[in-house]
């Protein structure tokens, strides 16, 4: 894309917690009472902490950074700002929601999944995300999602935290 | 054959010349200076102009590697390198394979040298028999052969007694000894100057002690004697300071110092670089300091390059089983010219120390382009760059701390014994 | 002179020695070991992050342990491990120590280990990868002569934060052969680097370096001033070696001035910790019930290094 193409408008950039709202909405009549939200650092994290609150049930919070288990390590090494994944419940036999922020390629959650294997065997896995902004280059979807947009390629969708207030960004996408 | 070196500059320290003259060559010799002898038809002119025409320069210490350690380095390319760096005599130590402590070995290093007809080769005869500081070697017949002086090269010598028995027995006929002071036990196992740096690479230390106290003990033994002694490559500020004392009370005591501790310091081993690893060790800047002060006040008598080529296989290894040597012949010249330049060292005083002095300590008759003396010669241009890279040493010894560094003064044209040896 | 360890965009490709190491890059290394720490705890203890690639041990010096915890930390990260034990040198075998490491690389080796007797020999394999366009393997430091075991440092250096938050205010003491030790070495440069205010040495002079000040730290040859008031106490091993050299008359009498022990303990911080890189000569530089007690933190600084291994593996072989 030339660097002349505009960014799109603050009145098209999605309001988070209304998307947040819509999300938990479809998830709360499906989701089993038990289910565990592992949130995907740092957005994912954010979005279970507040998805637990709202979604009734018995629902332990995790948390999951998939550095070690992406796919671009041999291109553009290791990323720093690694954190601990967190998960305080037994995987082995649970059901889990993966929770992302904007699902885009796949390959965080193809990343997230494997890791989750390496701590055991869940029951199932479904995934639940605020954004899909399509452009997918796995076979991955998500089981509950909060809105659907088109993003441009050279763009990023980035989630912010203000306090416990939740919002949307765009920014340059950064190469490869 | 009749060669005439047109107008350069002839700095003869030896003579007091320095001035812009042409120098007229004959029969090996100098034939005149200045004006040219009746009839005089020269075979070649040498346009010497914005040159440097000086007497050829004598590095008292120079390893040519045989016989023994050919794969290190033979004669002919160390003598190519020789003469390529303007040095026309140089003296070798005794440390080859086996040493030089026979007639028949010394005579036949004169012999190939002479047969190559480069520069003239002074061998330095072994002190004791095999260099194992037991017995004494038939001084008497070596120096027949041809041997200037007799040393122990780096060989340790630690029986006292036996160091006494040589230094007495070389004192009745008069033979200058060289010694390399080094007290073996201290720094035992150690290959760098003991203080900041050898710390902080964890490298084992030789101390200063090791070199102060071996002087010490020498000094005490010449007062004994009388015998002529010469110091080999001081490294440190204390030494220098023994020796000027020495000196001062009138005791027959000279020194050296190889061309490299003038200019470096423990510092420039850097991330353990080989071809930093010396005998003696690079020490601080505060020995570098006083080092070049006992130059330039007269306590150390001359500059050599220690010249000590290595192969690979002896510097590509850790810093600790490195062999220790630099090559050094070709840098001599621009060393010594880059010290003087820095110590605001005039020319003939710089040159001095690397022409007259070094033949007066071997005591031969060269170093100086007086009329009827040998035409060795050294023409050479002080201003002109060039790399200090492998392909532009002859020496088979790349083995350098200067190695990638640009320095000043090159010789284009070498003459011994009139011939024109080496040619740029 | 270019630091050999930085590749042109500053980011860490082999692992030589702290000294000269900035200090974001060390802290950069400490914070990736942090999830490390918590692999060992799971059930599967492997990130794929090395999978494919190869880790030789070139172990010139034996040394089980190290090796050991190297290779857990290269296997955790999914690598290949290959360990060659080349014994005591390798001209003994006629190979120069290039040639073997020339051979390793065209076996498609990714990162080489090394721990060697002579300082500087992981400095003259770096650059010779550097000089001879093999710049994609790396090199880890494993321990070389007196000079620098980097790993060891780090992961000090990380026990130390774990339990005391910052350097800033500490008062750490090294006690011991720092003369003829690689992990004091690493220690200093890595605490200096990262701004502790008080490193202190304690020994007797025979056992500490010529002109060790030069390294910025205070020096001690009495062990009861040199712990006094330490947030943290680091206590070298004792080689038996050293009886023979001259520089001690006894381990008796090293354990008397210079063996950690409760009551020389008790003059340091109370919540002070007790660190040893192992292994322990107990009676001859610590005492068991100092070894055992509630201030040593000897047996998770184990656990970290295998965490700190890893860290350092994955940086380097993904610049």
């Amino acid at each position: 894309m030339s660097p002349t193409t505009p960014m799109p408008l603050a009145s098209q950039i999605p309001d988070a917690e209304s998307v947040l709202a819509a999300l938990a909405e479809r998830m709360r009549p499906a989701v089993a009472f038990d289910a565990a939200f592992v949130g995907i650092y740092s957005g994912g994290a954010w979005i279970a902490d507040r998805l637990a609150k709202m979604i009734p049930g018995e629902h332990p919070v995790g948390y999951i950074d998939v550095s070690f288990y992406r796919d671009d390590f041999a291109r553009s090494g290791l990323k720093s700002g690694a954190k601990r994944s967190e998960l305080p419940f037994d995987v082995e036999g649970a059901t889990i929601i993966l929770v992302d922020d904007v699902l885009y390629t796949g390959r965080s959650v193809r990343a997230a999944v494997n890791e989750l294997f390496d701590y055991g065997r869940p029951a199932r896995i479904e995934l639940a995300v605020l954004v899909d902004r399509g452009g997918r280059e796995l076979p991955v979807e998500a089981t509950y999602c909060g809105a659907r947009l088109a993003v441009a390629r050279n763009l990023s969708l980035v989630l912010a935290r203000d306090g416990e207030h939740l919002k949307f960004g765009v920014e340059s996408a950064a190469e490869a | 054959m009749k060669i005439e070196i047109a107008n350069g500059r002839l700095v003869d320290p030896a003579a007091g010349v320095d001035r812009v003259t042409s120098l007229y060559i004959a029969a090996a010799k100098v034939a005149a200076i200045g004006k040219p002898p009746q009839g005089w038809n020269a075979s070649r002119v040498i346009d010497a102009r914005g040159l440097v025409v000086a007497p050829g320069l004598i590095d008292v210490s120079a390893r040519l590697r045989e016989p023994g350690f050919e794969y290190k380095a033979t004669l002919e390319s160390e003598m190519e390198a020789a003469i390529a760096g303007g040095v026309t005599s140089l003296a070798c130590p005794p440390d080859t394979d086996p040493p030089l402590d026979e007639p028949g070995l010394v005579e036949m290093l004169k012999h190939r040298a002479r047969l190559l007809n480069q520069a003239h080769v002074y061998p330095i005869g072994a002190l004791t028999v095999q260099l194992k500081g037991e017995e004494l070697t038939e001084m008497g017949e070596l120096a027949e052969a041809g041997c200037v002086a007799f040393s122990h090269a780096d060989m340790p010598l630690v029986d006292t007694q036996v160091l006494l028995r040589a230094m007495q027995y070389a004192s009745t006929f008069d033979y200058r000894v060289w010694l390399r002071p080094n007290d073996t036990h201290l720094g035992r196992g150690g290959v760098a100057h003991d203080g900041e740096v050898a710390t902080r690479l964890g490298l084992p230390g030789i101390p200063s002690t090791a070199e102060t106290i071996a002087i010490m003990t020498i000094l005490a033994l010449v007062r004994d004697t009388g015998v002529r002694v010469h110091l080999c490559r001081l490294s440190t500020a204390e030494g220098v300071a023994l020796v000027r004392a020495a000196k001062k009370e009138g005791l027959p005591v000279s020194c050296d110092v190889a061309i490299h501790h003038l200019h470096l310091c423990e510092v420039d081993i850097g991330w353990f670089d080989g071809n930093a690893r010396l005998v003696p060790p690079l020490r601080t800047t505060r020995d570098r300091a006083a080092l070049r002060a006992g130059v330039a006040d007269g306590t150390i008598d001359l500059i050599c390059s220690d010249h000590a080529p290595v192969d690979d296989d002896g510097k590509q290894v850790p810093f600790g089983e490195a062999e220790p040597g630099a090559t050094g012949l070709e840098l001599l010249l621009p060393l010594t010219l880059k010290w003087a330049a820095e110590e605001k060292v005039a020319l003939p005083a710089a040159l001095a120390k690397i022409t007259c002095e070094p033949a007066r300590l071997l005591g031969v008759a060269a170093g100086d382009l007086r009329v009827g003396s040998s035409a060795d010669i050294c023409i050479f241009d002080p201003e002109q760059h060039w790399k200090v890279e492998s392909r532009a040493l002859k020496s088979q010894g790349k083995n350098t701390p200067f190695l990638g560094l640009e320095l000043q003064g090159k010789v284009h044209v070498t003459l011994v014994g009139g011939h024109v040896v080496h040619d740029v | 002179m270019r630091n050999p360890q930085l590749n042109a965009n500053g980011e860490l490709t082999h692992l030589l020695t702290l000294e000269g190491l900035p200090a974001p890059v060390i802290t950069h290394i400490l914070d990736t070991a942090m999830p490390f720490v918590g692999i060992a705890e799971r059930e599967v203890k492997k990130v794929p992050l090395l999978r494919g690639k190869a880790v030789f041990n070139l172990f010139f010096e034996n040394s089980t342990r190290t090796r050991t915890t190297f290779e857990i930390a290269a296997k955790r990260l999914s690598a290949d491990v290959i360990n060659l034990n080349i014994g005591v040198s390798s001209t003994t075998k006629g190979e120069t120590l290039l040639d073997t490491v020339d051979n390793l690389v065209a076996m498609d080796a990714d990162i080489f280990v090394v721990r060697h007797a002579q300082s500087g020999a992981p400095h003259l394999i770096a650059a010779h990868l550097n000089a001879h366009d093999r710049s994609h393997v790396h090199v880890v430091n494993a321990g070389d002569g007196r000079h620098s075991h980097p790993t060891q440092g780090l992961l000090d250096l990380y026990t130390i934060r774990h339990y005391k938050k910052e350097f800033h205010n500490l008062t750490v003491a090294i006690v011991g052969d720092v003369l003829h030790s690689r992990v004091a070495r690493s220690l200093i440069h890595g605490l200096t680097t990262l701004g502790t205010p008080e490193v202190r040495v304690v020994g007797p002079k025979t056992l500490l370096p010529e002109k060790v000040e030069s390294l910025g730290v205070r020096v001690f040859h009495d062990m009861r001033e040199g712990v006094k008031d330490a947030d943290v106490v680091v206590m070298l091993r004792l080689q038996n070696e050293r009886m023979k050299g001259a520089l001690l008359p006894s381990a008796g009498e090293y354990f008397k001035h210079y063996g950690l022990t409760p009551d020389k303990l008790a003059l340091a911080k109370p919540d002070v910790i007790v660190m040893h890189p192992g292994p322990m000569n107990r009676g001859v530089e610590i005492d068991s019930a100092v070894a055992d007690g509630d201030r040593a933190v000897i047996l998770p600084q184990v656990t970290f290094g295998i965490a700190v291994r890893m860290a350092v593996m994955s940086i380097i072989a993904g610049n």
